[in-house]
């Protein structure tokens, strides 16, 4: 069981979860920079890691979606194997096309650090699989351009395929665009793609992965994919 | 021969432009109070060389669809003249 962590130019938590992976969950993790055209061979997981790769410029994510590296992460994906793009991750996944939507600068037009309570909306997916479903969780935020936007009829078939995993909640359990602090569209938070296997999400699970970062919600998720890579789950 | 091309890249209609809001909310403050809607694009200028116009206008047609723009976002049009 061996997962790979994508570093881009601009990328800046790429060493959170090489330890929350390696040191807390004991999956063992590799960087690999941009520039490489395979994966190292036994990688089971990929993780396209937060930051700004490349400044932001253009538009968020674009041109690390264009890196070397990228044609080998679409093909472990085509396999129906993990990838998970956390943050910057998850706008590189979606501008490499392999997750839906875009995403937008947050409607309060500010950068926000804030720890966030999530409410997990599927439990059989290969990352989710340790939560209970409906369960809260807490998570931090830390973007600029977190507002998951897609047009209405896409958005639609999103909901309809069940391809919303974490929504942006509130302490009575209830959540949606009110509850999102960034204007995300119907509160989503994080999804999958239709075959489950690529998750994207703005919320950082490898920052609340241990107790002194102030919870350990993040934990499951690593246990999930721990799991399912052992095949005890689906 | 040598082109420039600029490409004016803008958000679709009904995709929120929170820039554009900010800055018809300041533009108000300013007094401006015949300020309707404001909406923020980029302009890319690009210097290429080409054999023609219509390969130079192929080659920033690619460029538009491989990288500067996002088709689900964005909207772009190319304006393209021969400099030497």
């Amino acid at each position: 069981m061996n997962a790979s962590v994508v570093v881009f130019p601009g990328s800046n938590c790429d060493r959170d979860v090489l330890h929350a992976l390696g040191t807390i969950a004991g999956i063992p993790a590799t960087p690999v920079w941009h520039k490489e055209t395979v994966l190292p061979e036994g990688t089971e997981l990929v993780v396209l890691p937060g930051g700004f790769s490349y400044g932001d410029y253009l538009r968020c994510g674009a041109m690390a979606a264009r890196s070397p590296i990228i044609r080998a992460v679409r093909e472990h994906a085509l396999q129906g194997r993990l990838v998970l793009g956390i943050c910057n991750g998850f706008q590189v996944l979606t501008e490499a096309g392999l997750l839906p939507g875009a995403l937008l600068s947050n409607s309060t037009l500010e950068f926000i650090c804030s720890p966030c309570l999530l409410r997990v909306e599927r439990t059989d997916t290969p990352f989710t699989n340790a939560y209970r479903e409906g369960a809260l969780v807490q998570f931090p935020i830390a973007h600029h351009e977190g507002l998951f936007f897609l047009p209405e009829k896409e958005l639609q078939e999103l909901e309809e395929n069940r391809q919303v995993v974490f929504r942006y909640a509130s302490a009575d359990g209830s959540a949606g665009i009110r509850q999102s602090p960034n204007g995300s569209l119907n509160g989503i938070a994080g999804i999958v793609n239709r075959h489950g296997n690529v998750l994207g999400l703005m919320p950082h699970p490898e920052r609340a992965s241990e107790r002194i970062l102030g919870g350990t919600d993040g934990l499951r998720m690593w246990n999930s994919i721990k799991s399912w890579l052992e095949g005890g789950s689906k | 021969m040598k082109f420039r091309a600029r490409i004016l890249v803008s958000l679709k209609e009904g995709v929120l432009d929170t820039q554009g809001k900010a800055v018809r909310m300041s533009l108000k403050n300013l007094g401006f109070e015949s300020v309707e809607e404001v909406r923020i694009g980029k302009s890319i200028v690009i210097v290429l060389s080409a054999e023609s116009p219509a390969e130079a206008n192929q080659y920033v047609e690619s460029m538009c669809e491989e990288l500067l723009v996002n088709p689900l976002i964005e909207t772009s049009s190319v304006s393209l003249e021969a400099i030497g």
